[in-house]
């Protein structure tokens, strides 16, 4: 929130949160005719998408996720430069066979021989990786949902190898985990989405059109 | 609206016109266990099927489709032939485009019989064409068992083999694989981790279920391959031929008794498919104008492994096809417990034929 505050600030649109603490409402300054809701990031897509807020800020992997056919329904205004982190494959660094997809195909197929199951991934972005693993062709895998403390899954034996995002690939090591050489699945940063479903009014077309020339985007 | 009072009595006449004599009229569960399907289709089931959650039996999906319930409902009767007919809705999750039905009705015809393949591929397509004559439709057919015979003669080791087999369906990795075992190259990180003296000494905690042995195994299994000599490029372009082929099937036919000369190991798929020419031709199906496609039905979710065949509304790309059927043997030998029957089956969907009508 801070950031996405001082990325406004900056390009002279001042927002701000009003009242106490616990309120989850907030001005804005420097243009008319907006209004300002605060909500976690993972409801802002829906909402887009639904129409009840006309713009938002969150990540591009959380709109990727959880909206289908995504950019018919929301459109990507600013890719605002931070909050930058990539939803990557990592497996155990003790596999020192397996270091591309291709490797990962390969041990999935043995390990389903072997073990009588398809090899877990542990993940809660079950819509990304899903694509993703079917456009490069890995078969013989089930995803895992795991919506906290993913990398810990595969020391719990839980899962196999994990799908998660991460910013510095600190924890993934840490946790005895490394990441595929090809398994960059989406590399997210916050971004000003529109929706684009609602029917905006006149004015509201107004409104955004003055945003982008204050903004500059 | 893909369920109006006109689509289901076109369904039920089109099972009806199916329910010739000898043929069983069945129904199936609308939930399905999804412990089967997911075992047979993987991950990528959850993207088309509707799975859903039962207190006492755990996930259930939607019936996707009937081959999975018709081939158990068989394979529990022991009856040998047998013939099936049917129509009722499938349940299929639609992810990119909204406009395509989710809930629609399927008609189908399956037959169980081993004595004569050829005669059986080209009465289920013959039945399906007579269903559907008069419409706007063309048919295009395929067959994978060419495929799958070309790979199983290539001259390479049989865990090479195996691979390639496993991704029949996936043309993209098929694709990719192939190219690496014809290239005789390898990674620089496989090089290094081969020409290590221990592999494992950067190696991080043994953690997980996959086991040291396992990836000692797979180090063993990589050593193997890295000593076997490149897939020949002339091997490689005989695959691409086939998968190329794109004509009548009498030319494909002509073409590939060409191919068999140098790839004699196709020669038996080869044989079927001309046996399935005539019999189709028996049945009145102007074979002399049929389309076949080497790559036809490799990218479907389905278990075909033969003969494989879809009607395509002509003036309208856009649809999904109003038929698509195919011969699935191995899908009865994965469900069988160890039994296996041959099988061949198609469906039809009533609202499209209905729309072009």
């Amino acid at each position: 929130m801070e950031k996405t505050f001082d990325w406004f600030g900056s390009r002279g649109v001042t927002l701000r949160k009003s009242g106490s603490d616990r309120e989850y409402a907030g001005e804005v300054s420097g243009i008319e005719g907006i209004e300002l809701v605060l909500l976690s990031a993972g409801e802002i897509p829906r909402e887009l998408a639904a129409g009840n807020i006309h713009l938002g800020v969150t990540g591009s992997d959380l709109v990727r996720e959880k909206l289908a056919n995504w950019d018919s329904q929301v459109g990507e205004l600013a890719l605002m430069g931070f909050g930058g982190a990539d939803l990557i494959i990592a497996v155990p660094q003790a596999w020192v066979d397996v270091d591309t997809l291709d490797d990962l195909d390969a041990a999935a197929a043995a390990f389903r021989a072997k073990h009588g199951f398809r090899m877990r991934i542990a993940t809660k972005y079950h819509r990304l990786v899903r694509e993703f693993l079917r456009e490069q062709g890995v078969a013989d895998y089930q995803l895992i949902d795991s919506q906290g403390a993913t990398e810990g899954t595969v020391k719990n034996e839980t899962a196999e190898a994990i799908a998660d995002i991460t910013s510095t690939g600190e924890t993934l090591r840490a946790n005895g985990l490394k990441i595929l050489d090809d398994g960059l699945i989406h590399a997210s940063q916050a971004t000003l989405f529109r929706g684009r479903r609602m029917d905006w009014t006149d004015e509201q077309r107004k409104t955004l059109k003055a945003l982008q020339m204050v903004l500059g985007i | 609206m893909p369920n109006s009072p006109q689509i289901l009595a076109e369904a039920y006449r089109l099972r009806d016109l199916f329910a010739t004599q000898g043929v069983q009229v069945i129904e199936a569960d609308v939930l399905q266990s999804a412990e089967t399907l997911l075992d047979l289709y993987g991950e990528d089931i959850r993207a088309r099927a509707y799975v859903t959650s039962d207190p006492l039996r755990g996930e259930m999906v939607l019936r996707p489709d009937f081959t999975v319930p018709v081939v158990q409902m068989h394979m529990q009767s022991h009856a040998d032939p047998a013939r099936y007919a049917y129509a009722g809705k499938v349940f299929r999750k639609q992810e990119n485009d909204e406009t395509r039905a989710n809930e629609y009705m399927q008609v189908g015809y399956e037959v169980f019989d081993g004595k004569n393949p050829a005669a059986t591929d080209a009465e289920v397509f013959a039945m399906i064409a007579d269903a559907l004559a008069g419409l706007p439709v063309r048919a295009a057919t395929g067959d994978i068992g060419i495929l799958t015979a070309a790979v199983h003669g290539l001259r390479t080791s049989d865990a090479r083999k195996a691979a390639l087999l496993r991704h029949i369906w996936r043309p993209h990795r098929f694709k990719s694989l192939l190219k690496r075992y014809a290239s005789g190259n390898m990674p620089a990180k496989r090089s290094a981790l081969l020409a290590a003296a221990d592999p494992f000494a950067d190696a991080g905690p043994d953690i997980g279920m996959r086991r040291r042995s396992e990836v000692e195994a797979r180090i063993a299994a990589l050593r193997a391959d890295a000593q076997e000599p490149p897939i020949s490029a002339d091997e490689v372009m005989l695959i691409d031929a086939i998968l190329d082929l794109r004509e009548t099937m009498p030319n494909v036919l002509s073409h590939l008794r060409d191919i068999v000369v140098d790839m004699p190991a196709i020669a038996h798929a080869v044989a079927r498919m001309e046996a399935r020419a005539s019999a189709l031709d028996a049945r009145g199906v102007d074979v002399d104008n049929l389309d076949f496609e080497g790559s036809y039905g490799r990218s479907s979710l389905e278990y075909y492994d033969g003969f494989v065949f879809g009607f395509y509304a002509t003036a309208r790309p856009d649809l999904p096809p109003v038929a698509t059927g195919g011969r699935y043997d191995a899908l009865t030998a994965r469900l069988g417990e160890g039994r296996a029957v041959p099988a061949v089956g198609g469906v039809i969907r009533p609202d499209l034929a209905l729309g072009i009508k």
